[in-house]
């Protein structure tokens, strides 16, 4: 039986390359497709749940995967980010939009503190000193009063964006939302595709190497330290719009703990990694919530199971070596 | 070139003609309590083939650690260029042009043949700290790059990850991205070291060839290599000086015979 080939003389090497790059110019496509339509499949909240969490782990992996720096403080630009933007609209009356930006800002500032301090050490010390800062920052918030310590910061009605469309609507708010992670996940992109991410590249590759060449990779990684912190405060912002409410748990070390799982997961140094690692995390948590068993006991045993049987997170080994997944 | 006064004093075996280009005076460096190196007086010069040669564990590498500044002396002075780089960090003595080449094969893995030389030209062109621009912008560089590779025999792999190498490709590899920072100071640590004869011979006529404008340093293991390519000697052992002079001179010192080459014949 003679199958019809669908192009002349094309070998199947050929055919197979060029299907790959219409896959890896399908998805992102197929995503977007799927992220505008979601709100009708899903809960919207639930569904900008997992769209906050996955620009966070983005924006985590930014560090992890092209700096090769494990910060394990990140839930302080993430509930930074949360309680300023919180803070900014209830108090000072901010429109959505500017309470994020001094989110953002805010948590850059955050980042660029504690990474000039972190950076100072390397390796594990490095990680410690995150951690340990992180947690400076989370008794700080405990203490201080606008925080409102364990009741949280509640928001009061959503506002309006530009003062004008009301996000007091659920899907005005939906895809508000999606906006802004789509445009920080291009931020991302266009920051690790840049000159400035080819130089982070080669410092997670050989950081001796690059000061021999003659960079100051101390001023490199603190660049990406605190675009990472900023991304991360912009997520946290953007959360506790959703939310309405801005608490403790956002600034917890469990919060930095559960980043490092999403991105591991979804495997470090890819761009679709953290946000199939937050999604799969997110479905997770939900699922779990409701029953009995303990969720971080399940959490860990995935956890396990994506570490060992696809080493380089489930992204990273279902692409070719070359094109994902570098780190391996 | 006027000394400074830290530089007063010549190197013992000084030598007339080119300028000279770094100088170390009274180097050391003790590892908790062990002297790895001591007392070492070193002058490069310019359009020269210097080379430190000696026994496992003499302190070569050290030196070379010291003198780039990715270690920091315990004793002595270190000028490049007129400046005193004592005190300087590893980084900034590379931008002042000193660059070196590390024993253990030094490319970034993850990153292809092209990408590796182009990150050494990044930042010379100005190329290194745009984070608003796309990847695409480096491809300007692509023309200088490939000159490197193609001069170092690596077109074929242009595309290649480094990390897929084999050792003596890779190497190669750190000698092209060595020489695309143009260098006034070229530090070399047994490049040829796991290279296969062929590449042995282009590496060392390289060598020869930058070396007409530039200063090289070098440690090699391979004294016919020495032999062939190096103007001066100097001989390292348990961190100190054993010998200096022009291979020849070097060769018969009976010292050197004992201590370099393990026989007494
Ligand atoms: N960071 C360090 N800490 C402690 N000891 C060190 C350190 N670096 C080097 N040494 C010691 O200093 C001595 C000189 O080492 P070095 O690597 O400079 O030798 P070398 O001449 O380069 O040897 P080889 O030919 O094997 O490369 C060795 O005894 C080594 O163990
Ligand atoms: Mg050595």
């Amino acid at each position: 039986m003679a199958h019809p080939t669908s192009g002349p003389a094309a070998g199947p090497q050929i055919r197979e390359i060029r299907s790959a790059g219409t896959i890896r110019m399908a998805i992102p496509l197929v995503a977007l497709a799927a992220a505008l339509i979601a709100p009708f499949w899903f809960y919207p909240i639930f569904v900008m749940k997992f769209l906050c969490f996955a620009l966070f782990a983005a924006a985590f992996n930014l560090l992890l995967g092209y700096t090769g720096l494990l910060s394990f403080g990140h839930a302080a630009f993430f509930g930074g980010g949360a309680y300023f933007t919180a803070h900014v609209v209830k108090i000072w009356g901010l429109t959505p939009e500017l309470g994020l930006i001094v989110g953002t800002l805010g948590a850059a500032a955050l980042g660029l503190v504690i990474g000039a301090i972190a950076l100072r050490r390397s390796g594990i010390y490095f990680t410690m000193i995150t951690l340990a800062l992180a947690q400076m920052f989370y008794f700080f918030c405990l203490q201080a009063p606008f925080t409102h310590g364990e009741d949280g910061l509640q928001l009061g009605p959503r506002g309006h964006l530009f003062g004008v469309i009301d996000l007091g609507q659920a899907m005005n708010l939906y895809y508000f939302v999606l906006a802004v992670v789509l445009i920080g996940m291009f931020v991302i992109w266009r920051f690790v595709n840049s000159p400035f991410g080819m130089i982070l590249r080669s410092i997670r590759d050989n950081e001796q190497r690059a000061i021999s060449l003659g960079y100051s990779v101390q001023a490199y990684k603190l660049g990406a330290f605190v675009m990472s912190a900023a991304l991360s405060g912009l997520a946290g912002g953007l959360k506790a719009l959703v939310f309405q409410l801005a608490t403790l748990t956002d600034v917890a070390w469990q919060m930095s703990g559960e980043v490092v799982l999403m991105t591991l997961i979804g495997g470090i140094g890819t761009q679709a990694g953290p946000v199939v690692g937050s999604g799969v995390f997110i479905a997770l948590q939900n699922n779990l919530a409701t029953s009995d068993f303990p969720v971080t006991i399940i959490m860990g045993v995935v956890f396990m199971v994506c570490v060992l049987v696809f080493r380089r997170g489930i992204v990273g080994n279902s692409l070719p070596r070359a094109s994902g997944g570098r780190l391996g | 070139m006027s000394a400074s006064p830290v530089m007063a004093q010549p190197a013992p075996s000084d030598q007339a003609g080119a300028p000279v280009v770094l100088t170390a005076r009274g180097l050391g460096r003790d590892f908790h309590g062990f002297t790895a190196v001591s007392n070492v007086d070193l002058d490069v010069r310019h359009a020269q083939i210097h080379a430190l040669i000696g026994p496992n564990g003499a302190g070569k590498t050290t030196v070379f650690n010291l003198l780039t500044k990715f270690l920091q002396p315990t004793r002595g002075q270190i000028e490049l260029l007129g400046t005193d780089i004592t005190r300087m960090k590893p980084e900034a003595v590379a931008r002042m042009g000193l660059v070196r080449s590390f024993q253990i094969s030094a490319v970034f893995p993850n990153l292809t043949v092209l990408e590796n030389v182009r990150v050494a030209l990044q930042r010379p062109d100005n190329l290194a700290t745009q984070f608003w621009l796309p990847m695409g912008v480096l491809d300007r560089l692509n023309d200088h790059a490939d000159s490197f590779i193609d001069r170092l025999g690596l077109a074929e792999y242009r595309d290649t990850r480094a990390g897929d190498l084999s050792y003596g490709r890779k190497r190669v590899l750190e000698i092209a991205t060595t020489l695309a920072l143009d260098p006034k100071v070229l530090l070399l640590d047994e490049p040829m070291a796991g290279m296969g004869q062929e590449d042995v011979q282009m590496v060392a006529a390289i060598i020869r060839d930058v070396a007409r404008e530039r200063a090289v340093l070098m440690v090699e293991h391979n004294l016919s290599v020495v032999a062939d390519i190096c103007d001066h000697v100097t001989v390292l052992q348990r961190g100190e000086i054993l010998a200096q002079g022009d291979y020849d001179t070097v060769a018969a010192d009976p010292r050197v015979r004992t201590a370099y080459m393990g026989t007494e014949d």
